[in-house]
């Protein structure tokens, strides 16, 4: 009777309490008010961002406190950041991680926003005032500059390539055009440089296999790219990439690793012996590699791939039809092994297309907290930016690390989360409800019209890479 | 009756000896019997090995549960709810480090998958690597593991950040 009440009236979780108060009284049950039995876990939470820092921290906050409700943010149409927009589309498997995130969407107690832009669409007054916590989850946005002359009109941003490739709106124009395109150079010595050449350097069969926008696959149909260049400002003892990613380079049959063997001078067994396992065994590939490069003929390879160590970017210049990088050669710092120091000694390198690959940052965007403009962090402690402002993820940790090192930073600042609540003494507030109403002027999207797109993805094969598309779907008309 | 009733013995005894040839020419005597349809029937409860198994918690606390000889130990973890934080989070494709557990060096001897390089490379990023680390969905149940006890370590780290 009750169950039928509840589902006639159609009536949400979150007002329940009042709910069923209503019911009871008007049923005779006058002694007891529910209320007060569903009000301690009746807190509102609000994450804003929909990657894994953000469905991590949901689906935490939901563990420890089932009854709380989860109002997710986001800027796109569509969920999951950078498991959409930045894995590469050869990784399909750790994109399993959605299937998990898709559950805690179906949770009745989360409710996903989509196409709202926080700080803009809404000031952290207003959510402040309906929600008990915010969990800033919205990543890290921007990428960092090499900041030399001829960046602007000649370097291609690693970030957009990516964005590019994944089908990322934003993206989808950017002007990359491979034809009759040789070689190319990525600066920077992290897992996206090496997603870069991954895709750059793959068979297109391999490709035609997964997810990757219709148009980049296009465009790489028709690359004759033979070679990439990945260009470190270190020596190979300071790569940030990790060896899995190394080993498909390595491992891959339609290109070959190309080293100068004297960039290993003093790497040797005695040196690897006292690292930690990780480390010892990244280095020791490296090295064998290179030292495979040295004997291996190049006849049967028709691309191949090159680590420069060594090296920092100074310019580039366009020169016909070809880009002339200069490059300064580094040379360890004598007082810090793990730094290095220009030489002055510069080189020039030609070549077709130039990558920077240097990392992301985080951007601004509240006014009203705290920022930190050089890592492009918001200040925390533990996660904690103020009372009910909280991040996770690489907005509060910088942009860093695989999704597995956001999962746990996610649960630790959900538990910290979940613990500050107990002191907060208890208020109504109405998250959504109240959002819904001040946001007017455009049409947010929610887990249901996500579900159409994804249904329309499945069923033609292929990612909608446009917001209008996305709406057309959404809206029925296509 | 009867002659089915044989034949179910004999099916039985069959596959208690876990023995796919015999199964095969047991069904091929003679009898008409739809062989897909025997194929999918699935095996009672009874007839599965079941083996102990025990995770122990970063905090120290155990959760006993018992898992088919053959399954890994990812799919015990699913099958029986084990409840471990975002354990299994690429769902055994060997792309993640969250299954990853600790075994004592008698038991690490004798697990029969051996260790592949792809294996070592997610274990790499794993927080608390050891000697005797595995990715749980790379280790199948065998009788000889019956009763082993796996530690599972707190976290994820990442190799870049040390």
């Amino acid at each position: 009777m009750l169950l039928k009440h509840i589902s006639k009236n159609n009536l949400k979780l979150g007002t329940l309490g009042n709910n069923l108060h209503k019911y009871l009284s008007s049923h005779g049950h006058t002694g007891l008010d529910v209320r007060l039995l569903l009000r301690r876990s009746n807190h509102r939470f609000c994450v804003i961002g929909s990657g894994p820092a953000g469905f991590y921290a949901a689906q935490h906050l939901l563990k420890l406190k089932p009854s709380s409700r989860v109002d997710i943010y986001e800027k796109l149409p569509v969920p999951f950041g950078l498991v959409r927009y930045g894995v590469a589309p050869d990784h399909p498997e750790v994109k399993n991680v959605t299937h998990t995130f898709t559950t805690v969407l179906k949770n009745p107690n989360v409710a996903f926003i989509g196409n709202f832009e926080a700080g803009k669409d809404i000031t952290l007054g207003k959510l402040k005032e309906s929600y008990h916590a915010i969990l800033l989850a919205y990543g890290a946005s921007e990428d960092r500059k090499l900041n030399i002359p001829g960046e602007k009109e000649h370097v291609v941003s690693a970030r957009d390539f990516v964005g590019w490739y994944n089908g990322l709106p934003a993206n989808r124009d950017l002007a990359i055009n491979l034809e009759t395109k040789k070689r190319a150079i990525i600066i920077g010595n992290g897992n996206v440089t090496l997603d870069i050449a991954r895709i750059l350097l793959s068979p297109i069969e391999l490709l035609e296999k997964t997810d990757i926008s219709p148009y980049a696959l296009d465009a790489l149909k028709k690359s004759t790219i033979s070679e990439v260049v990945i260009c470190g400002r270190r020596g190979p003892l300071q790569v940030s990439f990790t060896i899995k990613e190394l080993r498909e380079l390595v491992n891959m049959k339609s290109a070959r690793a190309v080293s100068e063997i004297r960039d290993f001078d003093g790497i040797n067994e005695q040196l690897l012996k006292d690292f930690p396992r990780p480390k010892k065994r990244l280095t020791e590939l490296l090295l064998k590699s290179a030292q495979a490069s040295d004997t291996t003929s190049s006849g049967s390879y028709s691309k191949s791939w090159f680590l420069k160590f060594m090296r920092s970017p100074k310019m580039v210049e366009r020169h016909g039809d070809k880009l002339h990088l200069t490059l300064e050669i580094n040379e360890f710092d004598p007082a810090n092994k793990e730094r290095v120091v220009g030489t002055g000694k510069t080189e020039v390198n030609i070549c077709d297309i130039v990558f920077r690959s240097v990392g992301y940052k985080g951007r601004r965007i509240f006014d009203e907290l705290p920022f930190d403009e050089n890592t492009g962090i918001i200040p925390n402690v533990g996660g904690k930016i103020e009372n009910g402002i909280y991040c996770v993820g690489w907005a509060g940790q910088g942009p860093r690390g695989v999704i597995l090192s956001t999962m746990q930073n996610s649960f630790d600042v959900a538990k910290t989360i979940i613990q500050d609540m107990e002191s907060v003494p208890h208020s109504d507030k109405s998250g959504f409800e109240t959002i819904k109403n001040l946001v007017t002027d455009k049409r947010l999207t929610c887990y249901t019209d996500f579900v159409k797109i994804a249904d329309f993805e499945e069923k033609h094969n292929r990612k909608v890479t446009t917001i209008d598309e996305m709406f057309k779907i959404i809206n029925g008309k296509l | 009756m009867r002659i089915y009733g044989n034949l179910l013995k004999k099916l039985f005894y069959t596959y208690q000896n876990n023995n796919l040839a015999r199964v095969s020419s047991a069904i091929s005597g003679g009898y008409h019997i739809n062989r897909r349809l025997l194929v999918t029937t699935p095996v009672a409860k009874t007839d599965v090995e079941m083996v102990d198994i025990t995770f122990v918690r970063s905090d120290g606390s155990k959760i006993a549960t018992k898992g088919k000889i053959g399954d890994n130990l990812l799919d015990v973890v699913v099958n029986n709810n084990v409840d471990l934080d975002g354990f299994g989070a690429c769902e055994g494709t060997l792309a993640c480090s969250t299954c990853h557990v600790i075994f004592k060096q008698k038991d690490f001897d004798i697990i029969k998958e051996k260790l592949t390089d792809e294996e070592l490379d997610m274990l790499d990023m794993a927080f608390g690597l050891c000697d005797t680390s595995r990715l749980g969905c790379q280790v199948c149940l065998t009788k000889e593991l019956a009763g082993v006890e796996v530690k599972v370590p707190e976290g994820v780290n990442d190799a870049r950040s040390s």
